[in-house]
């Protein structure tokens, strides 16, 4: 038996430590730490609640965006606001355009560099992992970087800049397009669909959006996803790191009509979602406290830092359980059949999980510029009650964030976030029960001093680790 | 080749992400054409754990020559002086531990964004994590490192605040470094090349602001400056006369300026999109213009605002065009 601690854990957003109990070559036991606490649930406290919307953006640079909407959104629950629907569907755009483009920098910065690595320099695809993923020189990762710069002309359009913006409002966004600017999103879009079909899928979006089976996805053959998919035939990746199978979103970019990603649950069947069930578990965090609903929850931190706990991270659970949120939650409880089909799938199932969704979002984000109305309003105004409280729950890149806002005295009262990343790599709970990543990884073969295969189930999570903990 | 370091500390990793923006040439480009070799970056590297564990040994031991140290966040020195709040995962010692055992060896440092400037976001509200910048606290010269602090090379921390900080900014200041060029400070220790303009230069809303014809609420196009907290007047960067993201800006995209660049812009005492008023008047008018003239020409403008402003100010988009002059 030994114990191995793995960090500085990279290309991950933030912080991050993983301690592996090893035994016969296998993680027989892992703790996850997020070991960066900043206290931005303590720095709200007291302050004008519209403030939300200039602190918690920059809670994390990488979903700054849906930091936004989530206050926005928890801010419009206080003041019974709902934002109007060409508002809604800009604030839509925004959001969309950032977690394509977090995607986009997961598969490429993240994710795909490991197999360029001289461990697989045996593999028949090595020699074109290492042209296309290199960290800094890969042909692929150059191509998306500029490809995401592009696409981000959306935000210097809509939302003046990216990350951190105040474009995003309760009752909407603060900046009305006109023909115009409806024609260049058009033109940034066109071209970065150009780019998704010409070089990372090799193929009509349409046609990897209707493929609904395991079998199917890995006759793609073609584009960068292609050359992934023959990685992960041939490492074995759907099984490493298998995930519970337990799902949760909590719908993404919300309309009138309801969230273009559906809202719910998965475990086995398709659920309702009860935000009154949502508590975070405090036992093995470095935080005073029990369990609470994050309406009632407080952040207080134990600044000895004493065990059991060993992260900064709560341990959210929904009726007492963990689930794995992200690009393959929200497509399984949207119900894509392909989805549902790596329901419980390791590392292949989470990557396909957000080329799923990028293939499925960018008709939605032309969709959206196709519906753009100049001269209708894009945002209406409200009133902050003196005392309140409403909830934004919106789905990040990663997966589902919930911001809990409580107003007394027209002050902020109470402010409890819950980011995906706080779901995927929370420690255990009161019960001892770990959290999906430290499960993912139990029984993972241990290799090499860099433990790769731990690394692929890691960085599979795209976890965000300055929102973990905020 | 010159060696560059990058750091995250105590921040929110946007910086990062708005470099990542960078555009003819993209970032790795413009560092690979600078002639700057990175040693390591969070985001962008492929060594993990002990590789670069066995890097910063290297560096801290002097048998890795280090040009630049970049470091994007605040320096968390919590709980009780220790660090803890931060720790380098793997290492067993704080961040702050690192960067003071780092810095020494660089030839330049550079902190990157307001929170390693001076604190930033990371140490609003009562600072729970007891985050200062690298060589100020807030607005106060000395945060990690003394006020007399030098970096190698003879410069003091050269501090690229904005939250987050335009790609420009960064790349410029490294293409800079990289030629061994001076680059000129302001008093804050801000490279003067952006902090020489104001956000207020470039703005669209100049004619608004030139007729005080004010918006009154967030989503109309008129000045943001009388009501919704605007500061472009006072905030340094060129931010409108170099686009964010192809063409944007946050005047642009119909919010105020909130100071970003500056130290303790996180905890303004009113709320961000208000303007504090003493008898109806804005507080922090212009700095370098004398108050009663200020208040005398703003009746005027504001009296004789021509129609056409006064109407679009209040309004989502410009209803009324120029007037047009028909050439006879």
């Amino acid at each position: 038996m030994m114990r191995l601690v793995v960090g500085p854990f990279n290309r991950v957003e933030g912080d991050l430590e993983v301690a592996l109990t090893v035994e016969d070559g296998h993680v027989r036991r892992a703790e996850v730490n997020a070991p960066l606490y900043r206290g931005f649930e303590q720095m709200l406290l007291g302050r004008d609640p519209r403030d939300a919307l200039v602190i918690t953006p920059r809670i994390c640079g990488i979903c700054s965006i849906s930091q936004s909407a989530a206050a926005a959104q928890a801010l419009a629950g206080a003041m019974g606001l709902e934002p109007t629907p060409q508002g809604a569907a800009m604030a839509a755009l925004i959001h969309a355009a950032e977690n394509v483009a977090d995607h986009l920098t997961h598969f490429h910065l993240f994710f795909m560099p490991d197999f360029a690595r001289p461990d697989y320099a045996t593999r028949p695809w090595h020699r074109r992992a290492v042209e296309r993923f290199t960290a800094m020189e890969g042909g692929a990762q150059r191509r998306a970087v500029q490809a995401r710069a592009e696409l981000l002309h959306v935000m210097g359009l809509l939302a003046g800049k990216w990350p951190h913006t105040l474009a995003i409002q309760p009752g909407g966004v603060t900046r009305a397009p006109g023909l115009r600017e409806k024609a260049r999103l058009g033109a940034t879009l066109r071209a970065f669909r150009r780019y998704l079909e010409e070089v990372l899928f090799g193929g009509s979006l349409e046609e990897f959006a209707a493929l609904d089976t395991p079998d199917a996805l890995m006759r793609w053959g073609r584009g960068d996803v292609g050359l992934f998919l023959e990685i992960a035939a041939d490492l074995d990746l759907l099984t490493l790191g298998r995930g519970s199978g337990r799902y949760l979103s909590f719908g993404a970019y919300r309309q009138a009509e309801g969230p273009v990603f559906a809202a719910g649950v998965w475990d086995g069947v398709a659920r309702q979602l009860d935000p009154a069930a949502v508590t975070e578990d405090l036992s093995h965090a470095w935080m005073a406290g029990g369990a609470q609903h994050p309406f009632e929850g407080v952040t207080v931190p134990d600044e000895s830092m004493s065990a059991p706990a060993y992260s900064w991270c709560k341990a959210p659970r929904l009726q007492g359980r963990g689930y794995e949120v992200g690009a393959l939650a929200r497509q399984v409880v949207d119900g894509h059949p392909l989805a549902l089909a790596l329901v419980g799938g390791g590392v292949l199932a989470r990557v396909a999980g957000r080329l799923l969704e990028l293939a499925r979002s960018q008709p939605v984000m032309e969709g959206l510029v196709a519906g753009i109305v100049p001269g209708e309003a894009f945002m209406v105004q409200g009133h902050l009650p003196r005392s309140g409280r409403g909830a934004g729950l919106v789905e990040a890149a990663r997966g589902a964030l919930g911001h809990w806002l409580r107003i007394e005295g027209g002050k902020i009262a109470g402010y409890q976030i819950i980011a995906p990343t706080t779901w995927n790599f929370s420690p255990r709970d009161s019960a001892g029960v770990p959290g999906p990543l430290e499960a993912a990884l139990e029984g993972v073969a241990v290799e090499g001093p860099g433990a790769l295969s731990v690394q692929h189930v890691v960085r599979s999570f795209d976890p965000c680790m300055v929102c973990t903990v905020h | 080749m010159k060696t560059l370091l990058w750091l995250q500390a105590a921040g929110c990793g946007g910086c990062t992400m708005s470099l990542l923006c960078a555009e003819s040439p993209d970032v790795i480009e413009t560092l690979e054409d600078a002639g700057i070799r990175l040693l390591w970056h969070p985001a962008l590297s492929l060594e993990t754990g002990a590789e670069v564990l066995t890097l910063l040994n290297a560096i801290t031991e002097g048998r890795q020559v280090l040009d630049i140290l970049c470091v994007e966040g605040a320096i968390a020195r919590g709980p009780a002086g220790t660090g803890r709040f931060q720790m380098l995962a793997g290492t067993g010692h704080s961040l702050m531990h690192w960067v003071e055992r780092l810095a020494p060896r660089a030839a330049h440092v550079v902190a990157v964004g307001s929170c390693a400037a001076f604190g930033g976001v990371t140490a609003a509200g009562g600072n729970p994590s007891d985050a200062v910048g690298l060589q100020y606290d807030g607005g106060h010269s000395g945060g990690l490192f003394a006020p007399d602090w030098r970096a190698g090379g003879g410069d003091p921390v050269i501090n690229i605040a904005g939250c987050p900080t335009h790609p420009g900014w960064v790349t410029e200041t490294l293409m800079l470094l990289a030629a061994g060029e001076e680059i000129a400070l302001d008093g804050f220790s801000r490279p003067r090349f952006y902090a020489d303009h104001l956000v207020h230069h470039g703005c669209p809303k100049n004619e608004f602001y030139e007729y005080k014809a004010s918006a009154r609420e967030l989503s109309e196009i008129g000045c943001m400056m009388e009501n919704l907290g605007c500061i472009g007047t006072q905030a340094v960067g060129d931010c409108n006369i170099r686009p964010w993201n192809g063409e944007g800006s946050c005047t642009r995209g119909g919010y105020p300026c909130i100071n970003c660049t500056a130290p303790r812009f996180e905890d303004p005492a009113h709320a961000f999109v208000e303007t504090p008023k003493v008898a109806g008047i804005p507080v922090g008018l212009p700095t370098d213009m004398p108050k009663a003239w200020f208040m005398a020409l703003a009746s005027l403008s504001k009296a004789a605002t021509p129609e056409r402003i006064g109407q679009n100010a209040k309004a989502d988009r410009v209803l009324v065009p120029p007037t047009l002059r028909r050439p006879k």
